[in-house]
């Protein structure tokens, strides 16, 4: 090989003449230009600096170190965990033990990174519409990451990672779950598809998409709420009102409320079953349609009109929980129901269902065991960590949001990764979830319960020695410090 | 202060500087004529030039065809004695070759003594009368960065002029490069910091037991584009019963002690969960171990 001149021309000779000959990028790698290395990183990893990775698909500044900043008390600083590292092999300090102090008290904040194999993310998304049955497998790239579970009001309910998925499976089930869980707690969009239901992109704090059509509103009660919220406003403007709900659907003139303001048996008659008067379950199968239904049409869930008691000339409004999906028939001489234009004082009931329907969102709850190993970076005596907790002397925050911790044995914490920071989850290839937790308490406290006091340091000198890494975020929660714990 | 892009600079406490371009970290000190401005020229190709041949400081270094950068012929000739009988790439060699090629620039007339610490692995340049004083924190989560007089230091150490050590430098599991052993650290004292760098890759490397709970993964699942391919690297190590602790450093020593036979380094200190191995230069005041206890207490 020839000499290269040396010096400082090469520069610019090599960063112009070595980009084009490079190898393209990998999938699934991202290629980092922060340096002249060009680093094609896989998904989980860092490059060759250990300060920019790959997260879920993402160029990633890593490790920086996360303040919250609060408006109270003035100027007060917090350093959460976010890019703290971890206590692994456990029995280490965490990696800051910082003091600070809170109305004439030494308070110390225990600020770590857990690596976390038992964690998982409860998901709510807010619609009717059916996304998969309960228990049905939720898959991210073909492997199964978690399943549907127990339907709340107006919403569905998603459990997505955890122990088995993460390290039960396949080592390819392992590293979607924890390629999956990371972006959706780092607050990114991800793509999930359930066995025999919807393709979802969900995002916390975002509008679910189901079947890439976004979600506007999440109901305004069952069919059957909604009778009883309306029944008083359509009361003179219309005959009868079937309100469509995969759940409970509901008419007017024989559900209680009609029944109430004297509004007259209208003959209609509807499939499915009746469970009390004016309220029917099952009236078609769930789906994408009217109401959490699979109906595109609505008249095909009524099965006729009894001929002795509906008459010519009879309104009818069909509409669904949403206000999304509405249509106007009048019946004609032979009793069936002809489309009409809706009248504005109906329009205008109907549009209120809409204006009292919540924009649907899709929320992500992260719960995690604190109970194990990482309470060594604490105290020498981790169960005095626990118990404290319990006790409500000890502060527990997730990236200085706050963590409601669970009753019972040991310290099951749940937080809203959209009030944590940016990027506050990473990964190891165990594979397991890397996230933030901060213990806040006393001094005093720390003492008692076996702290490492040798370890404690004032938070000033933490910020003026980790300068270069600290990143300032304001902060959109409770002050942690001096604050009780949120305890079940 | 290190942003996307190019190299970036900035001074620190004390007169020392930090550059910084992609993963070369270096801190550098220079006591007496004012150089640091051809130094952070230089330093300003440097990572351009290694990228250039990458692929080929990759490759093994056994009957390896050549490279032709300065830093890169460094990098070759401080790995290609232990080839023929280790796997090494250059890149074992890398930090301490930086460092080295850098000092080049401080080492003028009118320079007492200077150091450049490339993310622990080092070049010195000392004239007569000067010293530098080593420390070794094996664990650097125990550092207590407001008490320097509790910190758990492993081992201190003097260099002077008329030792013949100019390098020194630092491999184990834990830092950002990959390790096939499970030291905590390694640091060899040698005549430059490309043959020290390359020494306690080996040395680290051969610090190993098979305790369970050691976690290990190929190094390309790791890292990608490592030199070391589908090798198993350490990720985790659990506390280690003390026999297996012994049996590792004493499979690190018998390393050491091999290529200090060759010349190849002068002194070692191997640390592994608090327990410390010295492999002393020959003729010289060995380094002085700090108590463990100390350094457990201070924890």
């Amino acid at each position: 090989m020839n000499e290269l001149p040396a010096g400082h021309t090469r520069i610019d000779q090599v960063s112009e003449d070595v980009e084009p000959a490079l190898p393209r990028v990998v999938a699934g790698k991202v290629r980092c230009d922060a340096c002249p290395v060009l680093c094609q990183i896989s998904p989980g990893r860092s490059g060759a600096c250990d300060r920019w990775g790959n997260v879920a698909g993402k160029l990633t500044r890593l490790e920086s170190l996360v303040l919250t900043q609060a408006g109270e008390p003035a100027g007060g600083t917090f350093l959460t965990g976010v890019g703290a590292g971890t206590t692994y092999p456990d029995y280490k300090p965490a990696p800051f033990i910082v003091s600070s102090r809170h109305d004439d008290v030494d308070m110390v904040t225990v600020v770590t990174e857990g690596i976390f194999s038992y964690c998982s993310f409860k998901v709510k998304i807010d619609t009717d519409r059916h996304l998969g049955a309960e228990q049905s497998s939720i898959r991210h790239r073909g492997e199964i990451v978690g399943h549907v579970t127990t339907a709340e009001y107006g919403s569905q309910m998603l459990s997505i990672g955890g122990v088995h998925h993460l390290t039960g499976g396949s080592k390819k089930e392992g590293r979607a779950t924890c390629e999956l869980m990371a972006a959706l707690g780092n607050k990114q969009a991800v793509e999930v598809s359930i066995d025999g239901g919807a393709n979802l992109t969900i995002q916390a704090g975002a509008a679910p998409l189901v079947n890439g059509v976004p979600e506007q509103r999440m109901r305004v009660g069952c069919g059957s709420a909604t009778i009883g919220i309306f029944a008083q406003q359509w009361r003179g403007l219309v005959d009868e009102v079937v309100v469509v709900d995969d759940h409970i659907t509901g008419v007017l003139s024989e559900h209680q409320a009609g029944r109430y303001l004297g509004i007259p048996p209208s003959g209609i008659e509807l499939k499915g079953r009746r469970s009390t008067p004016g309220r029917y379950f099952k009236v078609a199968n769930p789906g994408v349609g009217w109401g959490g239904t699979d109906i595109q049409e609505p008249l095909s869930i009524i099965a006729g009109f009894d001929h002795s008691i509906s008459w010519h000339g009879m309104r009818l409004l069909m509409v669904s929980t949403t206000g999304e999906h509405a249509e106007y028939f009048v019946l004609d001489e032979a009793l069936r129901p002809q489309a009409a234009t809706m009248p504005d004082a109906l329009r205008t009931v109907v549009e209120r269902i809409a204006d009292n329907c919540e924009p649907a969102v899709a929320t992500v709850l992260f719960v995690a065991g604190a109970g194990g190993s990482l309470r060594a970076g604490v105290t020498e005596s981790p169960v005095e960590l626990t118990r404290a907790i319990k006790q409500g002397r000890v502060n527990v925050t997730c990236g200085g949001a706050p963590a409601y911790v669970w009753p019972g044995g040991g310290i099951t914490v749940m937080v809203d990764v959209a009030r944590m920071p940016e990027r506050s989850f990473g990964t190891v290839p165990t594979p397991a979830i890397v996230a933030p937790i901060e213990f806040t308490l006393s001094l005093d406290a720390f003492r008692d319960l076996g702290g490492h006091m040798a370890s404690v340091q004032p938070l000033a000198d933490v910020l003026a020695q980790q300068a270069e890494r600290i990143t300032r975020v304001p902060s959109v929660n409770p002050w942690p410090v001096g604050a009780k714990a949120w305890l079940g | 202060m290190s942003g996307r892009g190019g190299a970036t600079r900035g001074l620190l406490e004390g007169g020392r500087w930090h550059f910084q371009h992609g993963p070369i970290d270096l801190i550098i000190e220079v006591e007496g004529e004012p150089v640091i401005e051809d130094c952070w020229r230089e330093f300003q190709g440097v990572l351009p030039a290694l990228v250039a041949e990458l692929p080929a400081l990759r490759q093994a270094a056994h009957r390896h065809p050549g490279v032709s950068g300065g830093i890169a012929r460094r990098m070759l000739a401080a790995c290609a004695p232990f080839a023929a009988e280790r796997f090494i790439t250059p890149m074992a060699a890398v930090a301490g070759a930086v460092a080295d090629e850098l000092l080049g620039a401080c080492a003028r007339p009118g320079v007492r003594r200077a150091s450049i610490n490339n993310g622990g692995d080092i070049a010195l340049w000392l004239t007569a009368g000067t010293a530098y004083r080593i420390g070794i924190w094996s664990q650097v989560e125990r550092l207590v960065p407001r008490a320097p007089a509790v910190s758990p230091l492993d081992a201190l150490f003097s260099i002077d002029a008329k030792s013949p050590v100019r390098g020194v430098a630092t491999s184990g599991w834990r830092g950002r490069s990959q390790s096939l052993g499970i030291a905590d650290s390694v640091t060899v004292l040698a005549r430059t910091a490309a043959a020290a760098d390359a020494a306690a890759t080996l040395i680290a490397n051969a610090v190993n037991c098979d305790a369970p709970g050691i976690l290990r993964a190929p190094a390309v699942s790791v890292k990608d584009d490592s030199d070391l391919g589908e090798r198993l690297v350490t990720v985790a190590v659990p506390p280690l019963p003390v026999t297996a602790i012994a049996e590792a450093l004493a499979q690190g020593r018998a390393e050491a002690l091999r290529w200090q036979q060759r010349g190849l380094l002068e002194g070692a200190v191997l640390c592994l969960q608090g327990q410390i191995e010295i492999v002393a230069p020959v003729a010289a005041a060995p380094p002085v171990p700090v108590a463990p206890a100390t350094a457990m207490e201070a924890a």
